[in-house]
């Protein structure tokens, strides 16, 4: 018996033992999936609100086209237009040598997500951005900061403090919106609970995967719990 | 190219009218979803408020479990789970034939339910922001709880949650497109038959996005004047309120 049957046996149901490794690796998929989306996108989330607040007037237009688009249609629309949409124009992706990346519903899922999850992280780190009293800015420059420096040195440590939850919540949202990629025929957690249903009509693996959906969720809410008193340790309690 | 755009037309060729209609179903599901989901969660809200311990807990688990869970995975449970009582439940009554539950349904339960537990939070905020006189004098008013509840707390109420509850909004509008994977013909699902039928995905769900995209624009501006008309009586002392 493998390690991944045990729960299903443990709890003595049939079809999750039966599927138990499916769901395992499907877990293990929708992790990779969500870590690398939200950390991509928190990366361009950072370029875009800079680029939103201190960039150009154009610049600060097109982020905010892009951020009003992302946030305004569903993630599954979104996911449909790369994964179909952009699969239309095959050639010349085969011209251009990126094929590979468009055939495959991983990366396709990959690629929403972090575009998805980047307008939503570049709202909060915006907000968060903004509501450093502006007097930090000041203080910075007639200690003769560059902008770069005040923005790496005095206030993005600040903002990252009050951009922490929000961004825990976000990583949350994404864990949950990430079950729609099932619906391109990836099989992440989601999609191996759904290939077991329709092979073994049981309801109850639908309510284990709602629990070990509800399971990873919680235990990111305590770590990031957690993670957020550490860092706001010198701050009073508020 | 732009001979492709007649798909998107009313023409004999066109998808307009099965887009309008898509457009229609999602619009409506949003809509008949809204008031069940926001008035459940008022319940839970004041669940979680309770002076009783098996209330509060009953109602933080309920938000900690629809929070915590993807809305895909509701949705199916409550589909093939509601699908699957009452076709026992038919079966006991010893009916003829077989049951079973229109999408609509299925779909309105799962998106209140979650809905009901994200607008619980917001509730609860805005609960928490009534402050205790306002109950003293209304009690000192003579009025009993259900009264002080209805006719002094729950119309400053609207006025603080509204900002939370639009947000609650615009979620729910983009969830929506997820009842198509119940064959509820909403935008989604017509665009991927579309799709299927003329082999053009990206113009399908390109107008997809822009459909969405137009009901948010125009929700975004409607929560907004909402906004407004609740504060209206509070811009006096220097917008600080807002």
């Amino acid at each position: 018996m493998n390690w991944c049957e045990y729960p299903g046996w443990f709890v003595g149901s049939e079809v999750l033992q039966n599927y138990g490794c499916r769901m395992a690796s499907g877990l293990w998929i929708t992790v990779q999936l969500v870590f690398f989306s939200v950390l991509l996108g928190f990366v361009l989330a950072f370029g875009i609100a800079v680029a939103r607040l201190y960039g150009p007037r154009w610049a600060a237009a097109i982020v905010n086209g892009y951020t009003t688009f992302f946030r305004g249609t569903p993630l599954l629309c979104q996911l449909f237009l790369v994964y179909y949409g952009l699969g239309q124009f095959r050639v010349f992706w085969q011209d251009i040598g990126l094929w590979w990346f468009f055939r495959d519903p991983f990366y396709c899922a990959l690629l929403t997500f972090t575009v998805n999850t980047a307008a939503y992280q570049a709202e909060i780190l915006r907000g968060a951005i903004q509501s450093i009293p502006r007097g930090q800015f000041e203080g910075a420059l007639s200690l003769g900061l560059h902008r770069w420096a005040t923005l790496r040195l005095v206030v993005m440590p600040q903002a990252m403090i009050l951009a922490l939850r929000p961004l825990g919540n976000e990583l949350i949202v994404m864990i949950k919106s990430s079950a729609v990629a099932s619906l391109v025929t990836l099989f992440d957690l989601m999609g191996a609970t759904r290939l077991a249903f329709a092979r073994s009509f049981d309801l109850s693996i639908y309510l284990y995967a709602a629990m070990i959906y509800l399971v990873l969720v919680e235990i990111i809410r305590r770590v990031w719990d957690r993670v957020e008193l550490r860092l706001s340790r010198h701050i009073a309690l508020r | 190219m732009l001979d492709k755009l007649a798909l998107l037309g009313f023409g004999p060729e066109g998808w307009g009218w099965a887009l309008l209609q898509g457009a229609g179903i999602t619009i409506s599901i949003a809509l008949a979803t809204l008031p069940f989901g926001l008035a459940l969660g008022l319940v839970v809200a004041l669940g979680k408020r309770s002076d009783k311990v098996l209330l509060r807990g009953l109602a933080t688990a309920y938000t900690t479990i629809f929070r915590g869970v993807p809305e895909l995975l509701t949705l199916y449970i409550i589909y093939f789970g509601i699908q699957i009582v009452l076709q026992e439940l038919w079966q006991t009554l010893g009916l003829p034939g077989s049951f079973s539950i229109p999408p609509f349904g299925a779909g309105m339960v799962a998106l209140g339910v979650v809905l009901a537990a994200f607008s619980s939070e917001v509730w609860v905020g805005a609960l928490n922001s009534i402050q205790k006189g306002q109950r003293e004098a209304a009690a000192a008013l003579g009025l009993s709880k259900g009264q002080a509840f209805r006719l002094v707390v729950l119309p400053q109420l609207v006025r603080v949650a509204l900002p939370g509850l639009g947000n609650n909004w615009m979620v729910l509008l983009k969830e929506t497109s997820l009842v198509s994977v119940i064959t509820l013909p909403d935008i989604m699902f017509i665009t991927t038959r579309a799709n299927v039928v003329t082999k053009e995905p990206f113009l399908f769900f390109g107008a997809a996005m822009l459909i969405y995209l137009f009901f948010s624009l125009v929700s975004a501006r409607t929560i907004d004047r909402l906004e407004r008309r609740a504060n209206r009586g509070f811009a006096t002392f220097g917008g600080a309120t807002r």
